[in-house]
């Protein structure tokens, strides 16, 4: 074993909050090793299994794709095993829950919000009752890659809650149903199998749907998978803006 | 159709840590400067609008009035205020013309045109309009 060389660390302050003793949240300071391949994600498990048990924070897959580990590290909302200490190095690097989300415990932020707003958009294809089914030979629906590259940017979202932390307006204003509902929402109403635009049109056509947004662009940068939440929303507001200017010069169209 | 939830343990919402955002929120990030610096701008074309206003009466009300509007256009606050106002402006149609085409989706041979292409023609618009004005005020 070489004893001459000593590890390279990295101090990581990381936001603590024990809602049985603490009033405020605090920050701990811990020595993680440096390591090249280390994400953030991987010094704060190091923590949580060496240094101090204690520490609550949620992460799963670690690689990505699963949207658990969004946390706010140096000020800027990113995904803990997405962002690497050598990155940050020197450091000191600080780690604290995702903003403008009540905190739980520690890095643990309470969701509950933004899943109400998921299932308020119908993020699920909607058919006309009284319309044709599927149209394939064994009752699959048809589909071109021209209608797929359609949407399917606005399908990536792995629901990490970024964007609702890099927006402004969704701390001013905890009603507006935020980027990745309305992303979502697009997904479908831009899928060709879907004819459910009227009915998502009625909750993101309100003051806290789509018209809270004053393009801040904030959403669009933090989104680790490119979903672009910003432009859907613009290109929703076209859509909404022309339904209310053809309802209100054609009030007799059906609903 | 209501998300369904299990009910929380007793405590839990007084427990919450509430958000809370800073009454100078804007100036924390160098992005939310700019965005607030970018709606202040809706101020400043207000001001150019009331001004060609004035301007336009001035004209109207005759040789007298209109000398009488370009001396006071003269005064150092005026054209100081001008001055910002036009560097406000500039950076407002800057913006928008390049989140405008973030709107549409354009489609060439089935590749998506980058939204910052479809600002390329805005721009050069702009620039071909503002040199017509400016030569009709100047030389013509």
């Amino acid at each position: 074993m070489d004893t001459a060389t000593t590890t390279a660390t990295i101090t990581l302050q990381v936001a603590r909050y024990r809602p049985e003793e603490d009033d405020q949240p605090s920050l701990s300071e811990y020595e993680v090793p440096l390591r090249k391949d280390w994400a953030v994600l991987d010094g704060l498990n190091h923590i949580k299994d060496r240094l101090d048990g204690s520490l609550s924070y949620r992460w799963s897959c670690r690689m990505g794709i699963c949207g658990s580990c969004g946390m706010t590290v140096n000020g800027e909302p990113t995904l803990t095993c997405a962002t690497f200490l050598t990155d940050l190095a020197p450091g000191p690097v600080r780690i604290e829950p995702l903003r403008n989300f009540p905190v739980v415990r520690d890095l643990v932020i309470e969701m509950t919000d933004f899943m109400h707003k998921l299932t308020k958009v119908k993020p699920w294809i909607i058919r006309d009752e009284e319309g044709g089914g599927p149209d394939g030979e064994h009752g699959e629906h048809l589909q071109t890659p021209e209608q797929l590259d359609d949407y399917h940017q606005y399908s990536m979202c792995i629901n990490c809650m970024l964007c609702y932390s890099a927006c402004p307006v969704y701390g001013l204003e905890p009603e507006f149903v935020g980027p990745a509902a309305i992303a979502i929402a697009q997904r479908y109403n831009m899928d060709s199998r879907d004819e459910g635009q009227r009915e998502r049109l009625t909750v993101l056509g309100q003051p806290e749907g789509i018209w809270d947004c004053t393009y801040v662009g904030e959403c669009s940068r933090a989104c680790p998978k490119g979903v672009d939440p910003a432009g859907a929303i613009q290109r929703y507001k076209v859509t909404a803006a022309t339904e209310a200017v053809k309802s209100f010069l054609m009030p007799w169209r059906g609903r | 159709m209501t998300a369904p939830t299990a009910p929380p343990a007793p405590g839990f919402q007084e427990e919450l840590l509430p958000p809370r955002v800073s009454l100078f929120w804007w100036a924390e990030r160098r992005s939310y400067l700019l965005f607030m610096l970018r709606e202040l701008t809706s101020v400043f074309v207000a001001w150019f609008v009331a001004y060609l206003l004035l301007l336009a009466i001035a004209v109207g009300q005759g040789p007298d009035a209109y000398r009488g509007f370009l001396e006071w256009s003269a005064l150092p606050v005026v054209i100081a205020l001008n001055a910002v106002a036009l560097v406000f402006v500039i950076f407002h149609a800057v913006t928008f013309f390049y989140a405008a085409p973030q709107t549409t989706v354009v489609r060439l041979r089935g590749q998506r045109v980058p939204a910052a292409l479809l600002a390329v023609p805005l721009y050069l618009g702009w620039a071909v309009v503002s040199a017509f004005l400016l030569w009709l005020l100047v030389v013509a």
